[in-house]
Order: C-alpha cells, then structure tokens, then sequence
C-alpha cells in the first residue's frame, strides 16, 4: 500500500515537474521564436500548392447556416460607434489612405455602387467550429486599383471601429488586421455589406467588414473604418499586424 | 570458435533509420497530441458535415451548476456522462482536456496552434523520411508485408492465441515481425498517420481553396474534425497495446534494439 502511494505520488511529481517545465518552454522567448518559424513555411508551401486565384469553396443556398455565431466584439461600446449606429451610418465613410495616390472617404451608398461579388462561403473560426453565409460586398481589388496603389505598398491595413481589450492602450486595443496584396487582390476578397441577402447585423460588424475566405475568422475584420496601404506593420498597433497577431496568433491564418 | 549454446550474441535488428524516425516520431506525435487537446479545448465539441450546428454535436464537454458546485459533463451521441475533474470542468476551471493533457497546461490556443503546426511539419518530414528509406531499403517489403500464408485465417488464429496467452517469438524467431504485429504497424504507417495529415489539411482554409475535395473526401470540414479526433485517439490506443507488448516481451531488449539497433538472441532457444 505504501509502495503504491509513494509511487502514484512519484508519477504526480513527475507529471507536475513536466507540467511546469512544458509551461516554462512554452514561455521562453527563443522557444517561441524557433516555434512561431513554422508560420512561414506553411505560407510558403501553402502559396507554392495553392494558385494566387483559387477560389474559396462555394456553396448551395440551402446549406447557409442558421445559426452563425458572431466571435470578438459582438456590440462595441465604443461612444463614436454608438453614435454611427444611432444615426443610421448616415455620417459612416470609409476612408482609404496611406501610400496611395488619391485618398477617399466613401459611403455606404457609394460602396454600393462598386464592382461587386455575391458568394456563399464557409466561415472556419480559430476555435474550430465553422459555419456557412452569403456575403455581399464591393471587391477590394478594384477599390484599389481607383485609389491607385503606391510601388512601396504591399500591405492593406483594416482599422476597426470596435476595442475589444478595454485594459490596454487604445492603440494596443482597438481591434485592427492585415493582409498581403495577393489576398487583397484575390477575386474573393470582398468589403461586405450585406449578409444573407440582409444589410450586416451589428454583432457580424455593421456596417461593413472584410471577408478574405482562405483565410481563418479573425483576418475577417468587422466594423470597418479605415483601409491603409503600408510598406510595413511594424509600426501599426503592437507590429504584428493584427489585434490577435499581437497576441501570439498567426499573421499568414491559412491553416 | 563459436559461442556456447547458452551464450548471448546481439543481432542487428533496426536499421539508424527506422530507429530515428521512430523516436522523433515518439516526440512528435506526444507534442502534437498534447498541443492538440488543447486547440480542441478552444472549441470542446464535434460534428459531422461541413459546418457546425451548435445545438447538435455529437461530442461535446460542458460544464454545468448543480447546487452551489460545478460538475463537467461530456456527451456522446444521445448519452451524457459525469466527468468531473476531467472532462468539461477540472481545477475549478471550464475546459475541455485537464491542464495536464495539453500543451501548454494554460489555457492559450496561440501557443498550443505554435506547438502544434511547428510539430506538424517535423512529423510530416519524418513521416517522408520513413517511406523513402522503407520503400527503397526495402524496410517495407523485407520487414512489414505479409508473406505468403501469414494471412491465411489458420496462422491468424494461431498468432491470436499466442499473443491472448502472451507467448512471444523468442531467439531467432523474434528477429522478425509476427503478422498481427506487421499489421498493427502496417495500419499505423500506411493508414492512421497519413489519415492524420489529411485530415489536419482538411481543415486548413487555405488548402481548401486548392484542393476542395480533400475535405470533401471525408464528408466536409467538421468531419475531418471529428475524423482527425478519432483518429488521434486510436494512435493513443495503438501507443498503450504498443507499450504493453513491449514490456510483456522483455522491454530491456527491445528499448536497446530500438535505441542501439542490437537485439540479444540465444541461439538455441526455441521460438
């Protein structure tokens, strides 16, 4: 009975001593960085297999899911946003700017009125769980194309309206993405404004979000403010590229 | 002169091959099912098809008030099961896995999607390195396919019996593989393993866009989920019978021929 005890309580130790020498690698710096290199070669072998203009799979009418979960903020309390929501996004423009050769702000109803793709797709969240919509939206490609893209240009930015970590600098705060100009200029790679055939619910980002459908939930952006072309990230919130990039997840989310 | 009847020799049984991918496919698979479990904790529950339907999954591990205390509980099918401290609420927390089956024991899916992508890609290597050599060694031909009545349902029968009675191969006999061994390792190699990378890439948006059938092929994306899942969970069995053979054939001289490649053998002893 003895040897037994000691010995489940041996394995315990062991196991707790593995436990916190796992927590301990999984903390270390260079352990992360040697880790976070696998990004890389997955955007690569992914970028090598997969051609630039794949389409995402696309899917019948009736398979659109009843119950598509909203992730991240789902009502931000964000006094500017409130007041947009108030008004009807009636004062909303979207504003394109940085390295590009002539900045707007548009509305909704100019949006509206650009190139357009419909498409039904399949949301697959980081979390694992996935489900099927409609979106509508103006194609990003063109949009740039007609604020003409500076040569230094090879990242968009989306700046949202929505903090969703109140506890730290509003710059470190406010939920923001980024994606590469293969993915901006991708066919599929739409600002949409309109989900199941219905203008976008609050909670899924009115009145506008991203949808870069090879790519995981989070690069999808909601509540859209401003798009940037930028040479670089590391300036940009916490240099990451994105409000879960700056906290450990992968900027390339094609896995 | 040759040695005395009784007298050990050490025969070469691993190739430096086999016994290097074995082992960094040990690390591996261990990293991946830990980093694993705890990218399933992000999302405790499975289903069939391409999308999830949150009201219908086939598994799922929950947490629930009774009283002034929480209990966890795990549903499979139209069944649900207490597990308290282990499944769905454990350490006074809501988790899927306990902190001690996942990599990290926190709870962060950053970190355990790290752990297990940069695993993917050694387990994926190795998995390369492996068939290459077994393919062009001939590992696979000399050592894993059946030979000629191996398979007949008589010696299936009679291997069976051994093994239920746990009579090993001894001395010369137990150079080679038995065939309920070879096909144990045979359904690993060539069908677990693969199946685990397929289905891993199933879920990958990305090389969905390349390659839609291959979610398809297993019956969309919330499937492969589920299958990946299994799968995993058949590994760990294969891993546990795996390790009881070994200990109930005499672990010392297996472990020295997986790590040194020698295995002992007294000539002489009947199989």
């Amino acid at each position: 009975m003895n040897r037994r005890r000691w010995l489940t309580g041996a394995a315990a130790g062991a196991l707790g001593a593995m436990l916190t020498a796992c927590n301990r690698l999984t903390a270390n710096a260079g352990v992360q960085q040697t880790l976070a290199r696998a990004e890389g070669l997955t955007r690569r072998a992914q970028r090598l297999v997969v051609d630039r203009k794949a389409l995402a799979q696309e899917f019948a009418a009736a398979e659109i899911s009843r119950d598509f979960r909203a992730n991240g903020s789902i009502s931000p309390g964000d006094p500017d946003y409130r007041a947009l929501v108030e008004s009807g996004f009636a004062d909303w423009r979207l504003v394109i700017d940085g390295l590009v050769e002539r900045p707007m702000a548009l509305s909704l109803a100019q949006l509206r009125s650009q190139p357009a793709r419909t498409q039904i797709t399949r949301h697959d969240c980081v979390e694992g769980w996935s489900a099927i919509g409609k979106w509508s939206g103006a194609r990003l490609g063109p949009l740039l194309d007609k604020a003409g893209l500076k040569p230094q240009a090879r990242y968009i930015v989306f700046h949202c309206a929505d903090t969703l970590d109140p506890n730290v600098s509003p710059a470190l705060g406010r939920y923001y993405e980024s994606i590469d100009l293969i993915d901006a200029y991708h066919p599929q790679t739409i600002l949409a404004y309109d989900m199941n055939d219905a203008p976008l619910a609050v909670k899924h980002g009115a009145p506008l979000r991203l949808r870069v459908e090879r790519q995981l939930g989070y690069k999808h952006a909601k509540y859209l403010m401003r798009l940037e072309a930028v040479a670089d990230l590391a300036g940009i919130g916490g240099g990451q590229g994105g409000f879960w990039e700056d906290r450990g997840y992968e900027w390339y989310a094609g896995i | 002169m040759s040695p005395a009847p009784s007298a050990r020799v050490f025969v070469a049984r691993h190739s430096l091959v086999v016994r290097l991918t074995h082992w960094t496919n040990v690390a591996a698979l261990l990293v991946l099912l830990l980093s694993g479990l705890q990218i399933f904790n992000a999302h405790p529950a499975l289903y069939w098809g391409d999308v999830s339907v949150f009201d219908r999954p086939w598994v799922a591990m929950f947490a629930a008030e009774r009283g002034e205390t929480a209990v966890g509980l795990t549903k499979i099918g139209p069944w649900t099961f207490e597990t308290t401290g282990v499944l769905g609420f454990s350490d006074n927390q809501v988790r899927g896995f306990p902190a001690w089956a996942t990599l990290p024991g926190y709870r962060s899916l950053a970190d355990g999607r790290r752990w297990h992508f940069f695993f993917a890609w050694l387990f994926v290597l190795n998995g390369l390195v492996y068939w290459s050599a077994a393919l062009v060694g001939g590992h696979l031909r000399r050592d894993l396919l059946p030979r000629r009545g191996e398979l007949s349902p008589r010696h299936l029968a009679a291997e069976a019996a051994a093994h239920a009675r746990l009579r090993f191969a001894k001395g010369e006999a137990a150079l080679g593989y038995n065939t309920l061994q070879k096909l144990a390792y045979l359904a690993v190699i060539a069908g677990l393993l693969p199946l685990m990378v397929l289905t891993g890439l199933s879920m990958s948006p990305g090389v969905n866009a390349g390659l839609p059938w291959l979610p398809e092929l297993f019956g969309g994306r919330q499937s492969a989920r589920t299958i990946h899942f299994l799968s995993a969970g058949l590994i760990v069995l294969f891993v546990v019978v795996h390790l009881l053979m070994v200990a109930a054939a005499g672990p010392a001289n297996s472990l020295r021929a997986m790590i040194t490649g020698k295995f002992a053998v007294t000539p002489g002893d009947a199989s």
